[in-house]
């Protein structure tokens, strides 16, 4: 229950901080997309089961939001996001800094070519390298970048979480 | 004691069929909420009071330090530009005294059209930019007045002089607007010299060097330049008539040899935009209300 609120809480921080803060702060037009971060982040930390999860529910607010009056379709992208960075828990170990960056990074091209080829190439956006050149790869950079600063923050408190689960089986058992 | 741990043990869904369910939940909610908006209500209800107060608290607090940076930086700037303008006031002056016979010309010549000023004094309501959208793929930005405030979908929205966007999405508390520099969004527009029509589409690639595009414009007489003013045309079914988009930049045959395309450079500075205004009144409920006035 506990960590069902503070990935709930968690979301919404990233959400928020991600469209308001980060947009006056922005270098040129593209900004990390920290929900995806911590979609990915859930994935391959705690397996696949809880990365679907988080990321549905995260897309569902950005689709609430930004959806356009359609819910659902970021909600079935991030929830494919979570899915898939949950086949990395196996070779997932919290504290190598590196993978989290490469699981990132494949997060953000798995985003970015599915958002491309479902809103933009079938509406005969064909010119694919200038959209990778001026909008996903800036994007995915930054998101890593991201990564580096608030990847400890993030593993901090899941360990936090799973001592305190451990705590608790403890008692109980 | 295995009375607590039976409590425990809860049926557990694996996770390709959870994925699997929720895909199809996904799958249904896409096609629900495309046909009815019975399950958006309560969620952008509960989402706007959960999200919102913190956007306008957060957007608030960094408006006011972005002002007080820019007020520092901008004071060097402005003392040499009060010179400058201080000319152009002079200038300006003149002219307007010249505009304001015009006006008075150009009314009585209205008034002999019977046109009226029918579409001159909309009923507008201020509101500020909150939030933008999360992604870098699209130009979608929320804004803090929402159904309370009687903002309603496909609302046109505008900034200063011209057309920001449409109202896309309206919760309790807060609405959602597609710019027009969206790379999904269409405007149809029309020349104002000419009354030639033209389509305005947002694109992404463009948006970096703050323009947009514009195509299936015919003119055989080749009577549209470069600098002419687009404002949203008559035809159009969600944009009110007459709104300044902005200015052509560049004009070009397209391929058929029949039809021109095009850049605009849009009069609304889409990077600063804070404050926007929503005309409160829709296109189909003009045409309504005409309709009655004719009965």
């Amino acid at each position: 229950m506990k960590r069902v609120l503070v990935h709930f809480i968690l979301i919404i921080i990233c959400f928020i901080i991600q469209s308001t803060l980060l947009r006056g702060i922005q270098l040129g037009p593209v900004v990390p997309n920290l929900v995806l971060m911590i979609v990915s982040c859930f994935g391959f930390m705690r397996g696949k089961r809880e990365g679907l999860l988080v990321g549905f529910f995260s897309g569902l607010l950005l689709d609430v939001f930004y959806g356009g009056g359609i819910l659902g379709a970021y909600a079935l992208i991030y929830m494919m996001v979570g899915y898939m960075n949950g086949f990395f828990n196996r070779i997932f170990y919290p504290e190598d800094i590196k993978l989290p960056i490469f699981f990132v990074g494949f997060s953000g091209i798995i985003y970015s070519s599915v958002i491309y080829v479902f809103m933009f190439l079938l509406r005969r956006r064909f010119d694919v390298f200038a959209y990778v050149k001026q909008v996903a790869i800036p994007e995915i950079v930054y998101t890593v970048l991201a990564t580096l600063v608030l990847y400890r923050p993030v593993l901090y408190i899941n360990s936090l979480l799973e001592e305190d689960e451990r705590k608790t089986e403890v008692i109980f058992s | 004691m295995p009375r607590v741990r039976i409590k425990h043990k809860r049926i557990e869904l694996d996770s390709k069929y959870m994925l699997l369910i929720l895909s199809c939940v996904c799958i249904l909610l896409m096609i629900l909420t495309f046909s009815t908006d019975l399950v958006v209500k309560p969620l952008s209800f509960v989402s706007g009071y959960l999200v919102v107060p913190f956007e306008n608290g957060i957007e608030s607090v960094g408006s006011y330090l972005a002002q007080r940076a820019e007020d520092l930086k901008d004071l060097k700037v402005v003392l040499e530009q009060n010179k400058a303008l201080q000319d152009e006031v002079d200038a300006l002056k003149t002219e307007n005294s010249n505009l304001i016979q015009d006006k008075y010309e150009l009314n009585e010549l209205r008034q002999l059209y019977g046109l009226g000023e029918k579409y001159s004094g909309y009923d507008t309501i201020g509101a500020r930019v909150i939030a933008k959208d999360a992604g870098n793929w699209f130009s979608i930005f929320t804004i803090n007045k929402g159904e309370n405030d009687g903002v309603r979908k496909n609302m046109n929205v505008i900034a200063g002089a011209g057309l920001v966007g449409i109202v896309t999405d309206v919760g309790p508390n807060w609405a959602c607007v597609r710019s027009i520099i969206d790379d999904a969004s269409n405007v149809s527009a029309q020349v104002l010299s000419t009354s030639d029509n033209l389509m305005v589409t947002g694109d992404l690639l463009l948006l970096n060097k703050g323009q947009i595009r514009f195509s299936q414009l015919v003119d055989e007489n080749n009577r549209v330049a470069q600098g002419d003013v687009l404002v949203t045309s008559d035809i159009s079914d969600k944009y009110l008539p007459g709104i300044n988009i902005g200015y052509i930049s560049s004009i070009e045959n397209d391929n058929n040899n029949l039809t021109k395309s095009g850049t605009i450079t849009p009069s609304v500075d889409f990077n600063h935009i804070d404050i926007v205004l929503v005309i409160k009144e829709l296109k189909n409920e003009t045409i309504k209300l005409d309709g009655n006035e004719d009965k």
